[in-house]
């Protein structure tokens, strides 16, 4: 099968997570998509690096906006670099990201649960 | 749900009415997903589990970052400057890595050469300030057996690095094999699910310079 025939067969059934959608045929336009990924990664990062040492916002603050912008940025990752959509051709790769999600969840937020809970819980160790 | 399932057929032309759609309605949407897709997607589930172990690593880290034993903490070991270098040459990477992927479809060798050989040096770049910066905290005595802070670091970071070390290695094979086969529809499934797993590195960066550099730098 020439990869002409697998581009055929994407666009009317499932679409492969990493390529470009089937409406962008054209060189340029698929360049266009990855330069604006690049930018809006490169906004992101910039701006996580900039707050991370500022005094000029409520330093509490600070890591929970950094966490912010580190999803936005896994976020533009996906859409502009892997090329995950909402489209009907991408149902499956969405509901196996979201699958995947669930469970990197369960395991942070679980681990760090219990492991707090068990700080708490447990007396100063007598030392030596 | 098959064609036999939808409506009994007795062999002799008639056939029992059922409700439902009819046996060819689903015969139409029958025909098996092109090997493009059915590759992409399988590795797809491949690098979803891979950011589940990362996960697990990062959960760890979480636990452990305080855990310090009277050694040094990130703020002491952490260089925000190499972190900005490294970053920038993954985010670039990535960006000619999707340049290669354009080429290797349009059977373009000017980009997918160019943007492959480009994510090499950026790789390579990255693995140089990484071993670099490694080598040094394991010279001031702060190695992965110092503290448990710094066991979980090793791991996680390291884990990331030994990844983008197999994805050089990878990334050197598929030059290789597009050189030497051609742009067969077989090698640029290869070349698909290289892509993926180089953008999934960076995405697995971005993680790493918030939770352990930017956070670990500055509580």
């Amino acid at each position: 099968m020439s990869s002409s025939d697998d581009y055929e067969a994407l666009s009317r059934t499932d679409h492969a997570p990493g390529d470009e959608p089937a409406a962008r045929h054209e060189i340029a336009e698929g360049i266009v998509g990855y330069l604006i990924g690049l930018g809006l990664a490169i906004l992101l990062t910039a701006v996580s690096f900039f707050i991370a040492g500022t005094f000029l916002v409520w330093r509490p603050s600070i890591p929970i906006a950094l966490v912010v912008l580190a999803i936005a940025q896994i976020g533009v990752h996906l859409v502009f670099f892997l090329h995950i959509t909402t489209g009907p051709d991408n149902v499956n790769n969405i509901l196996a990201l979201a699958f995947g999600v669930l469970i990197v969840f369960l395991l942070i937020i679980g681990s760090l649960w219990i492991m707090y809970n068990l700080n708490q819980n447990m007396g100063p160790m007598p030392m030596g | 749900m098959t064609a036999f399932q939808a409506g009994a057929d007795f062999g002799d032309g008639r056939r029992e009415e059922t409700h439902g759609p009819r046996p060819e309605a689903i015969l139409d949407h029958a025909d098996p997903a092109a090997k493009r897709i059915i590759a992409g997607y399988g590795f797809w589930i491949f690098l979803l589990s891979d950011i589940i172990m990362f996960s697990a690593f990062f959960a760890t880290y979480a636990v452990l970052s305080g855990e310090t034993a009277g050694g040094p903490s990130g703020k002491d070991l952490f260089n925000l400057h190499n972190v900005a270098i490294e970053t920038a040459c993954l985010l670039l990477s990535s960006f000619t890595c999707g340049v290669a992927a354009i080429g290797a479809r349009a059977h373009n060798g000017l980009m997918y050469y160019g943007g492959m050989a480009a994510t090499c040096v950026l790789g390579l770049g990255f693995l140089a300030i990484e071993i670099h910066e490694f080598t040094g905290m394991i010279a001031q005595g702060a190695g992965p057996t110092r503290s448990a802070f710094l066991s979980a670091f090793f791991t996680l970071v390291g884990c990331h690095g030994v990844h983008v070390t197999l994805g050089t290695l990878w990334l050197l094979t598929m030059i290789a094999q597009v050189f030497a086969k051609g742009y067969r529809a077989d090698i640029l499934r290869r070349v698909l699910c290289f892509a993926l797993f180089w953008h999934t590195l960076d995405i697995i960066w971005v993680a790493i310079f918030t939770v352990v550099y930017l956070l670990g730098a500055g509580a």
